[in-house]
């Protein structure tokens, strides 16, 4: 229980618990409102997970992360139009679709360095996002209705019942910050971090580094398919609004606002994120306005994200009374 | 397939293509100078589009309002810089996108704020609205024919600057080797000051003189930057040549794919397949080539010399 020690962590797991009973408490004092945008927390939590992988521990800053948010919504919702709707089917083709085009995108895209590597990863997804609008089947700009939710086909287990949903999404983000764990103390997460800090190093190792890059680029995309599989259950609406660059860079100011390569910084991050549109959204239509100075006063002013400001609240106050 | 629509829609590629190498001039140059990633260059060709449209408005005449949007927004340009840019250069490319991706949205809402959601109208102006023949019995718009006019002027006017002048001299001194140029005593930083309001007036111009055909609208920068980084990176980043035949490359390989790749595919699929498939493999095709220009030549097709 050391973990829990640690200031951040304490509050995470505080977070945690209040996604956990949210359902149960929301509607007593009358705020059932809530547990839907809880619910889209988490999912924005999964994807920021899934990017923080690549983004905080690996430095590949991919600015089309939101793609595979569309890849696994769509999935859903094309395969739905066409009348399957087992989630049996639907699920694997939405996480290995996601993993292909993240292997293709990868491939590509892990050729180059830097600023090459930030403008490609856009340029690609932005592919994607206007193939997405010229499926002229599949709705357009107008996006996919989505009739009937995946169907798992176990009577008790319904995605239609709100807090089945719920707890789906719940498990599911656990499970991702459980793989990131896993991933990033193990051999693997140390050549990606190595990496990070000097690739030229590593590489004279004797370690290819393009070929672990390469393999996290593929679970990232997985993980964030996954996601968009949620989200179009969650809205039974698919859109390529959901996957255009203003998305991916949400995605990653949600990771760099929790706490750039930190276990649970971007599950504050979603939350901060969520929170603060939905906050903001009510007091003024131009709240975007807020929101880009903020960005831009977080970049300057504030390094280390929420992770890093409880972190060095809770040390301190633990200072005071020792 | 007629030799009049495929020479029509190849002009209109091209005039596609001039109005990208406005936007790629000018970050390719910040790309490769101060190796700062820009992606608040689209917001400069919306505000290009909306102060230009709004001075256009104001004079009745669209030239003395174009006219006038330069010094405006070498202004703008260099404001943007000083206040905004200028402390993120030293820091890393996560810094730099999340700040420049903070002034696309703070500057969306600030030309919301002041021209309304519904955007802008700027007409025609008269003089150039019309039809004109090219012979062949091939018309093509007058209006049309003055961008590309107006964007060869503005490309040789560059190569020019670039090329024989002291400041492009130290332009490509800095775009190869930024470090050693500042120590042979180049004035990086006001340098860059000078190359971002350069910038900016020519994504301004792009906006601007866009306008007139599709009207000045919120966010309409976006899509225009990211292919303005496809031609960058097909170009080689700080290569102000490859920009330019990188541009009209994609220029015109867009137009003619979204035009003619359905009538193309009809030779070798079923009729509702190819009628299917086309728009969207056209939408695709520029974003193909990057990725096969960039499996043989990850630095681009024309890298500046020296750039590592």
């Amino acid at each position: 229980m050391g973990a829990l020690k640690n200031p951040a962590n304490l509050f995470t797991a505080l977070v945690l618990l209040i996604f956990a009973l949210t359902p149960v408490v929301a509607p007593l004092i009358g705020e059932s409102f809530y547990v839907t945008v809880f619910a889209r927390i988490m999912i924005w939590a999964i994807a920021a997970v899934s990017l923080n992988l690549i983004m905080g521990y690996g430095g590949l800053i991919s600015f089309g992360h939101a793609v595979y948010l569309g890849i696994g919504g769509y999935t859903v919702g094309i395969l739905a139009f066409h009348g399957v709707t087992s989630a049996w089917i639907q699920w694997p083709v939405g996480i290995l679709l996601s993993g292909l085009i993240a292997l293709v995108f990868g491939a590509i895209s892990l050729r180059t360095k830097g600023v090459y590597f930030i403008m490609i990863t856009l340029a690609l997804a932005q592919m994607i996002f206007f193939l997405s609008i010229s499926a002229e089947r599949y709705g357009s700009d107008d996006g996919l209705n989505i009739l009937t939710r995946s169907d798992f086909g176990i009577g008790f287990f319904s995605l239609n019942d709100k807090l089945t949903m719920y707890y789906t999404i719940f498990a599911i983000l656990l499970a991702s910050v459980f793989v990131s764990w896993r991933m990033v103390n193990s051999r693997f997460g140390a050549v990606m971090r190595a990496a990070k800090s000097n690739d030229t190093r590593v590489q004279s190792i004797g370690v290819s580094t393009y070929r672990y890059r390469l393999t996290a680029f593929v679970i990232a995309g997985m993980m964030c398919g996954v996601a968009g599989l949620l989200q179009a259950n969650l809205k039974r609406f698919v859109s390529p609004d959901m996957m255009n660059g203003h998305r991916s860079g949400e995605l990653i100011f949600m990771v760099v606002l929790g706490g750039t390569g930190t276990l649970f910084g971007p599950i504050l991050g979603a939350a901060a994120f969520v929170l603060l549109e939905e906050w903001l959204s009510a007091i003024t239509i131009y709240w975007h306005f807020l929101f880009g100075a903020l960005l831009i006063l977080v970049v300057l002013f504030w390094r280390g994200g929420l992770n890093g400001l409880i972190d060095w609240i809770g040390r301190a106050a633990w200072r005071k009374r020792s | 397939m007629d030799y009049v629509l495929l020479t029509e829609q190849f002009l209109n590629g091209f005039q596609l293509g001039i109005i990208l190498f406005l936007m790629a001039a000018g970050l390719t140059l910040v790309f490769g100078i101060m190796d700062l990633v820009n992606l608040a260059h689209g917001s400069l060709f919306m505000i290009g589009a909306f102060v230009g449209g709004t001075l256009a408005l104001l004079t009745g005449s669209f030239v003395i309002g174009l006219l006038l949007m330069i010094p405006a927004m070498l202004v703008i340009g260099i404001l943007v810089e000083v206040t905004a840019l200028r402390t993120l250069y030293p820091r890393d490319h996560l810094d730099q996108v999340l700040a420049t991706f903070g002034l696309i949205l703070f500057f969306n809402e600030a030309v919301r704020l002041i021209w309304g959601p519904e955007g802008l109208v700027v007409p025609l102006p008269e003089s150039l609205d019309g039809i004109v023949s090219l012979g062949f019995g091939i018309t093509y718009p007058v209006y049309r024919i003055f961008i590309i006019v107006i964007g060869l002027l503005v490309a040789f006017g560059l190569y020019l600057l670039v090329s024989k002048t002291r400041i492009g001299m130290l332009i490509r001194a800095g775009a190869s080797n930024r470090t050693m140029a500042g120590a042979l005593g180049v004035n990086i930083p006001k340098l860059f000051t000078l190359v971002f309001g350069i910038g900016a007036v020519l994504a301004g111009l792009a906006g601007l003189i866009i306008t007139p055909i599709t009207q000045a609208q919120i966010g309409m920068g976006e899509d225009v930057l990211i292919l303005a980084f496809v031609v960058i990176v097909i170009g080689g980043i700080g290569s102000i040549r490859g920009a330019f035949i990188a541009s009209i490359v994609t220029g015109v390989i867009d137009t003619l794919g979204r035009s003619f790749l359905d009538v193309v595919l009809l030779l070798f699929l079923p009729a509702n397949a190819a009628e299917s498939a086309g728009p969207a493999v056209s939408s695709m095709l520029i974003y193909i080539l990057m990725a096969a220009i960039l499996f043989f030549r990850p630095q681009g097709l024309f890298p500046p010399k020296g750039a590592g």
